[in-house]
């Protein structure tokens, strides 16, 4: 597998053998994949099947027992201020002293460089992300007291901040309203109109083929990495799933038999 | 009373004194508070009891500089250690936490029985780390306490936004680039520093308090980072100052306990009646602020 795609344009996120271990118990195994630019892609997967460390891993949160990962081309070291993170709403303490807008302010820092505190072109990006995600009339507002949705929506406001080339997003519809649930994917498919790569781990299996065109199956290893169309197969999701039953989908694909 | 510390030298060193103590503990604590390492503290002060010990017992000296470059390294290695054991081992937080302690804390004690057949030790007043003596404090000592605030203070200033970011989402800030385990051990060493400033006033049974209570306080008070610290640095120096004169004005009172009493009625004070945090406050949401609600189940 090359890093050269369609056109000779370079991917946006390429990993190569990645293996992950905890505790001698492998998370990510040998997993090979190549996103190309401009994609809106789901990771899907049950419960425990490294999504999420996957994510860590590009971020080098994580460390890898063996594996190569590129970020446009280049070892993600040099690439990392290309990177958008949004993390889980439950990594952190919502109880923090801090406002609405300082959150998204934190955005900007990697770019800032150490000791220059932000200033007015740092808030006004910041502001304008905040309106955005039509939060900012709530800017002032101690992070604690939002509601979830609203809180996922600061989270994305500080990832568009940081102004990236990929977009990584772990779990951003988890409990969320139907309005932020549009806001969010109004917003994500906006970045790849712009050309950005957006990459998302996602559960609800029903939404796949409305809110993306790229789709990861994983399960420890990768089982399917492609066009929705191509990829998310019912053959694919059965692999994936092999060990839990395929909620969503038996649902829509097979005609469940009515309970009343 | 005003005037009575004014005039008497040292009254005027014991205020001088609880001033720097309260800063830099006030300053640090925030941080302790928010990443939620207040046992770490605990532990650390503790572990500082055999440093304070065995630089007396090499060199012989009672300098401060001396005495509280033992408890530095002391602290900072039993700080280490904690990271080590839970890194490394499959020993819990919580429980590299009580073996640091009641270990460091057990060899310190062992050593200054030992240090009891030293005629000079006794003079040295090692005993005093325990539970704090304000009353022997010198002007000498102050300068020492004044060198690591003003380090503490002045990293805390120049490192603002990478200190937040931090001790807010520490997988976030290593995402963007910060190198988060040098600055979480920044951070820890400050801490270290703050108990180390204030072992002479505090000891060390007692130090963590100081770390913990003034930021439980200024939490309640506000919602904001940038005036947390400071709120939390003023409630410091204000139990400090107010305990070390109580126990300089009453003979035979520590000021570990005296400072820490104090303290104690400011943070029972601001759970109280602090406005929305405070229990008193009328129309307080229920519940905890920021707790999850129902989390939609996932397949």
């Amino acid at each position: 597998m090359g890093g050269e795609r369609k056109g000779g344009a370079t991917a946006a996120l390429e990993v190569r053998d990645l293996t992950v271990v905890y505790r001698e118990r492998p998370v990510l195994w040998n997993v090979n994949l190549t996103l190309p630019s401009g994609v809106l892609l789901a990771i899907v997967g049950p419960n425990g099947a490294g999504k999420t460390t996957l994510l860590k891993a590009v971020l080098g949160l994580v460390r890898p027992l063996a594996g190569q990962i590129l970020v446009l081309g280049e070892p993600v070291e040099r690439k990392r201020h290309r990177i958008g993170y949004m993390p889980q709403r439950s990594s952190v303490d919502w109880d923090f002293p801090i406002s609405v807008l300082d959150v998204v302010l934190m955005g900007t820092y990697g770019k800032l460089g150490w000791f220059r505190r932000p200033g007015r072109r740092e808030r006004i990006q910041a502001l304008e992300a905040l309106e955005q995600v039509g939060l900012s009339h709530l800017k002032d507002r101690q992070i604690g007291k939002l509601s979830g949705g609203q809180q996922q929506r600061v989270f994305l406001a500080r990832a568009l901040v940081q102004e990236a080339d990929l977009y990584l997003l772990d779990e951003p519809f988890q409990g969320v309203d139907a309005l932020t649930e549009e806001v969010i994917v109004h917003l994500l498919q906006g970045l790849r109109a712009q050309g950005k790569t957006v990459a998302v781990v996602h559960h609800d299996l029903q939404t796949v083929p409305t809110y993306f065109d790229w789709v990861l199956l994983l399960n420890v290893h990768p089982i399917a990495c492609g066009p929705v169309a191509e990829a998310f197969t019912e053959e694919n999701l059965r692999a994936t799933y092999s060990r839990h039953p395929v909620p969503s989908l038996a649902q829509t694909k097979v005609a469940p038999p009515s309970k009343d | 009373m005003t005037l009575e510390i004014l005039n008497d030298p040292t009254l005027r060193t014991v205020a001088l004194g609880g001033v720097v103590l309260g800063l830099g503990s006030g300053a640090v604590g925030a941080y302790v508070l928010l990443r939620q390492r207040s046992l770490l503290g605990d532990a650390v002060s503790h572990a500082t009891l055999p440093g304070i010990a065995l630089a007396f017992l090499l060199t012989r000296s009672k300098e401060p500089a001396v005495l509280l470059g033992g408890a530095l390294l002391a602290g900072w290695l039993g700080s280490w250690l904690v990271e080590a054991i839970t890194r490394t081992t499959r020993v819990k937080l919580d429980s590299a936490l009580g073996l640091v302690l009641s270990v460091f804390f057990g060899l310190g004690i062992v050593l200054l029985t030992f240090l009891q057949r030293y005629p000079e030790a006794g003079q040295a007043g090692l005993n005093r780390f325990l539970f704090g003596q304000a009353a022997s404090i010198r002007q000498q000592d102050v300068l020492v306490m004044a060198l690591g605030a003003s380090a503490i203070l002045l990293t805390i200033g120049l490192l603002w936004k990478e200190l937040k970011t931090i001790a807010f989402d520490p997988e976030f800030a290593e995402s963007s680039g910060l190198p988060a385990r040098a600055l979480g051990l920044i951070l820890d060493t400050l801490t270290v520093l703050a108990i180390v400033v204030g072992l002479h006033m505090v000891g060390v049974v007692l130090m963590s308090a100081m770390l913990v209570a003034p930021a439980a306080a200024a939490r309640q008070w506000t919602d904001r980072l940038d005036r947390m610290v400071p709120l939390s640095a003023f409630f410091g120096i204000l139990a400090s100052v107010g305990g070390a004169l109580f126990s300089a004005l009453i003979p035979r009172l520590p000021t570990g306990p005296a400072i820490v009493l104090v303290m104690g009625t400011l943070v029972f004070l601001s759970l109280l009646a602090a406005p929305n945090r405070g229990l008193l406050w009328p129309g307080r949401a229920r519940g905890r602020p920021g707790f999850p609600k129902a989390e939609r189940e996932s397949p």
